[in-house]
């Protein structure tokens, strides 16, 4: 489909003129592992059974973090910003429908997301001796429905906000507690277990656990798989009942 | 054979009724014009025959497509550049260009599109730097680049400057001249009367008049008034005596005396007999501006 895929080569090429929106989405996830694996405390191997060091757990919640930036930091004020400004009305006018836009900008998302996973993997295995995925497929079963279920909140959001701006406030606001309960402040086994079993039933505490589990060899728990993919159907219904082209 | 066939357009917004039964059928090749004061519906109507709105009621065909069933094929035999709508701040021109030229199964060459439209040495600017003129310019090139048959222009050269304006005009009947028919939504008399072949004037939601601008202004009569600074006061009952005369009224020091016929010669035989000068006189044909006026009981640019 050579629309849909100029239309992303397009989409593409704007988002790397935003240098700010550059940074957050494909520079700061690797750099915050950076930082984090600098701390000579983060290689230390803890107390527990598994013994994984804290630099172990930092590499699935920075590859969710990316997911998390696109969805909530870059598609919904993208968007929103489009359907304010009459790019998306335009685009009726022509024989390529604005679903097109949509699919594009998804794409590209899910595109140089999955380029930040590969950069941070690299990066954990390079710098800090952190394990690549022992399960390639099981990963591949983490890591999509995560994508599909922040990316269709990041749509839930362009569809109820109101302008661009808003749009990039609403998404802020959800990408906060997300990312909470994904551990980046806190990693998922040093929570409490309230914390654990709430972050348990989000998108990115289930999101992140799958990609732990897939990295030591093991598939997703169904629990986790259930939880990602039924915040993806929670969000898509009123996504698409709201969805507004203009 | 028309190309664009409206019949008994209705459109309802809850309680509102936007359009109330409009009809009008454009030939190929022609400019026909939709004039109106704000909010009477001319926006509702083109919509419609772009497939951008579902009609509540009446038929619309255009190149012989339904808008709202054939509406693929439809896309790509119109070509419609809408009120307000932008593109991304930081596309560039050329880019845009190529972007929507691949849009479609035969795109006109972009190349000469911005010759003609004058942005060739634009192309490499960004949306956002482009000033107001240069936007609508790329609206309208982006509107042909499919090389339609048929062009919707809504509010094509509100907010451009007269040269722009010109320009664009010059554009429009350039762009008639190889076969498009042209839908131009207007509320600038001075655009309709330059360029349209026919106009419809709606008000509120219905065709009050369909004619020609010419033909339009030959309807309310061949009324003109006469203006000038009386050098000595005037009864204005000798005035109105006269047959030519219809109606005198006072503006300050001077006086309009709007009549028929050969209105000049008698209210100046009028002032020779009673020794008064008339200075600064003016004499004012009807326009398609008092057409418009008298058909929508409302000036066209308020």
């Amino acid at each position: 489909m050579p629309a849909l895929y100029r239309l992303t080569a397009t989409e593409t090429r704007l988002f790397f003129r935003e240098p700010v929106l550059v940074f957050f989405t494909l520079a700061f996830p690797p750099l915050l592992l950076v930082v984090f694996g600098a701390i000579p405390a983060m290689r230390e191997p803890s107390d527990d059974a598994v013994g994984l060091r804290a630099i172990d757990l930092y590499v699935p919640i920075t590859v969710a973090l990316g997911l998390a930036m696109f969805a909530l930091n870059c598609l919904p004020q993208l968007f929103a910003t489009y359907r304010e400004k009459g790019v998306l009305r335009r685009m009726r006018t022509t024989p390529v429908e604005p679903r097109t836009m949509l699919g594009a900008q998804l794409l590209m998302a899910l595109v140089l997301s999955a380029a930040t996973a590969l950069v941070v993997l690299a990066i954990g295995r390079l710098a800090f001796d952190v394990s690549l995925p022992r399960h390639l497929p099981a990963y591949l079963a983490g890591y999509l429905p995560t994508a599909l279920s922040v990316f269709t909140i990041g749509l839930l959001v362009a569809s109820l906000a109101s302008t661009g701006k808003s749009a990039g406030a609403i998404g802020t606001l959800v990408f906060f507690p997300l990312v909470f309960f994904a551990g980046l402040w806190l990693p998922r086994a040093g929570m409490p277990d309230v914390l654990r079993a709430i972050s348990d039933v989000t998108p990115l505490g289930a999101g992140v656990q799958s990609l732990q589990d897939a990295t030591a060899g093991h598939w997703p728990q169904p629990l986790h798989l259930a939880v990602v993919l039924g915040w993806a159907v929670l969000a898509g219904v009123p996504a698409a009942r709201y969805f507004r082209w203009e | 054979m028309a190309i664009i066939e409206v019949h008994g357009l209705v459109k309802r917004y809850g309680d509102h009724t936007a359009v109330d039964g409009v009809g009008f059928a454009v030939e190929q090749g022609e400019i026909f014009g939709i004039l109106g004061p704000n909010g009477a519906g001319k926006t509702t109507t083109v919509e419609c025959v772009e497939g951008l709105r579902a009609p509540d009621g009446g038929t619309i065909r255009v190149c012989g497509l339904d808008p709202r069933r054939d509406t693929g094929e439809l896309r790509q035999l119109l070509g419609a550049q809408l009120q307000e709508s932008e593109l991304p701040d930081k596309l560039k021109v050329r880019e845009a260009l190529e972007l929507y030229s691949s849009f479609y199964r035969r795109p006109a060459d972009w190349r000469e599109l911005v010759e003609v439209l004058r942005l060739t040495d634009r192309l490499d600017t960004q949306f956002r730097r482009l000033s107001g003129g240069q936007k609508q310019r790329l609206s309208i090139a982006l509107a042909l680049i499919g090389d339609p048959r048929v062009a919707v222009l809504d509010e094509l050269t509100t907010g451009l400057d007269p040269r722009a304006r010109r320009d664009a005009w010059d554009l429009i009947a350039g762009v008639r001249d190889r076969g498009v028919t042209i839908l131009l939504v207007t509320h600038f008399m001075e655009e309709a009367e330059r360029l349209c072949d026919r106009l419809a004037v709606i008000n509120s939601g219905r065709v009050v008049a369909l004619d020609s601008p010419a033909g339009l202004v030959s309807r309310i009569g061949d009324r003109q008034r006469v203006r000038f600074r009386p050098s000595a006061p005037l009864d204005h009952a000798t005035l109105t005596a006269l047959p030519e005369v219809t109606s005198v009224q006072q503006a300050g020091d001077r006086l309009v005396v709007t009549g028929t016929g050969d209105l000049l010669v008698a209210v100046t035989a009028v002032l020779a007999r009673h020794r008064i000068t008339a200075a600064e006189l003016r004499v004012e044909q009807t326009s398609l501006d008092d057409a418009f006026v008298a058909l929508t009981g409302r000036p066209a640019n308020p």
